[in-house]
């Protein structure tokens, strides 16, 4: 325990339940947009999503295709590594059980690529398993595009960065390739709950 | 990354709501201008809270400094930027965050655009080029509500205007008397006078309205995705 900090306080809120903070996380009420460059707008019409790479086909869905697919509504909290958590998020998209059903692959990893030339890497069975969504609906009105739409990626049990904004393309690869943030300090898996922010964490 | 006990070695007020905490970090490893950092603190029960505020300092400076704007209903910056004095600890760890940096190595010309205390990381990077003698092309924009507000007045007058360097303000709110500036949000016009044009490194630093517009404004305007480094702090506002 380091020394304290003479005159801190701090402030708890006592209808918050702890067990659903990470440890250095801070709970609010807004949702913060974090982004590294200009927020991209993408017409839906304009729009598709791949997953492409080391599969035996690659597949493709425009707006529609997708909005066709078994959707699903949910609620989530989410941890943003630059230390917020917003509690009872509800969106609606697809599984990417749904979208991964019939993809034959030998990958263990996923980079997801997006508009503004962004990127980011995960596990391929954290994409499984119930646990991610391609989610195009935020609190019943469609994805704002400065926090990722028309569609963005959400893996919730990872820091948010994970959860890719606009994303188009989901290449599996047989090696795990560090994204933007990965490649820029930040830690390779990113598990809110063993504070993985960065290198070496 | 390792956190580091911090000691605060002096405090300047930078404005009603904004002061910058002077600290000694002993084995710092030192950072790229533009970087912030992870400040915890602790209180007597053990709990703690972890917030990012971004360096104010040049790489070359001996201390590092941070720039807290207080957040009226905030948990951490109020300790900061009001309780904290010379003598006390803090920890902290970095540097964080390798886009939104730049060194006088990458070149330029060089386009900084801050809202309020967005002008931070962006006064790390002036105090960069000027602390290497650099004449890079240099062009800053700030917006700020009124003169009171705006940080590192003093020092941003000082500025060498020969060395490549063009300082332009804009006050949202109340301007000073005399003034005959701009008294707007930052708008497509302003930015073409300051915008050294298509090649140039961007940096747009501040609240999440004000990086959305201007980033945007930056795209219309023809600079290209990638050369746009953004940093927005707060809520959303909408």
């Amino acid at each position: 325990m380091p020394a304290f900090s003479r005159g801190f306080h701090g402030r708890r809120d006592p209808a918050v339940d702890p067990s659903r903070i990470p440890p250095g996380q801070y709970l609010t009420p807004d949702f913060p947009v974090l982004s590294a460059g200009p927020t991209p707008y993408v017409a839906t019409a304009d729009w598709s999503l791949t997953i492409d790479g080391a599969v035996d086909a690659p597949l493709t869905w425009s707006w529609d295709a997708l909005l066709a697919l078994r959707s699903e509504t949910f609620t989530v909290d989410i941890h943003c590594v630059t230390k917020w958590s917003k509690l009872d998020t509800t969106w609606t998209g697809v599984a990417l059980d749904t979208l991964l059903e019939g993809v034959g692959t030998e990958a263990d990893y996923v980079t997801a690529w997006c508009d503004g030339d962004y990127t980011t890497n995960v596990p391929l069975d954290d994409l499984r398993g119930g646990r991610a969504w391609i989610v195009h609906t935020y609190g019943g009105e469609p994805l704002a595009p400065e926090h990722g739409g028309p569609a963005r990626l959400l893996v919730p049990h990872l820091y948010f960065w994970k959860s890719a904004k606009w994303v188009r393309r989901l290449t599996l690869t047989i090696d795990d390739e560090p994204g933007f943030w990965e490649a820029a300090g930040y830690h390779n898996y990113g598990d809110p709950w063993r504070e993985q922010r960065y290198w070496n964490d | 990354m390792v956190w580091r006990t911090a000691t605060v070695a002096q405090v300047i007020e930078e404005s009603p709501s904004a002061r910058t905490l002077v600290l000694d970090v002993p084995e710092w490893p030192g950072h790229r201008a533009g970087q912030h950092v992870d400040v915890r603190l602790t209180a007597e029960d053990g709990y703690q809270a972890e917030r990012s505020y971004s360096i104010a300092s040049a790489p070359e400076s001996s201390t590092l400094q941070l720039t807290v704007e207080v957040i009226a209903d905030g948990e951490v910056s109020p300790y900061l930027g009001q309780e904290v004095r010379a003598g006390d600890r803090l920890e902290v760890r970095g540097p964080i965050g390798g886009h939104f940096s730049w060194t006088v190595s990458d070149g330029g010309p060089l386009l900084l655009v801050g809202g309020g205390s967005g002008l931070v990381p962006l006064m790390s990077m002036l105090r960069h080029r000027a602390s290497q003698a650099s004449e890079v092309e240099a062009r800053l924009l700030v917006s700020a509500r009124s003169q009171d507000d705006l940080l590192y007045r003093a020092e941003l007058g000082e500025l060498d205007p020969a060395a490549g360097l063009a300082v332009f303000q804009t006050y949202t709110r109340t301007a000073p008397p005399g003034w005959s500036g701009w008294q707007r949000r930052v708008d497509a016009s302003m930015l073409a006078e300051v915008d050294p044009g298509p090649g140039a490194h961007c940096f747009v630093c501040g609240p999440t309205p004000f990086v959305e517009g201007v980033t945007h404004l930056l795209v219309a305007a023809g600079h290209e995705n990638h050369r746009i480094h953004a940093e927005r702090f707060g809520p959303t506002g909408g």
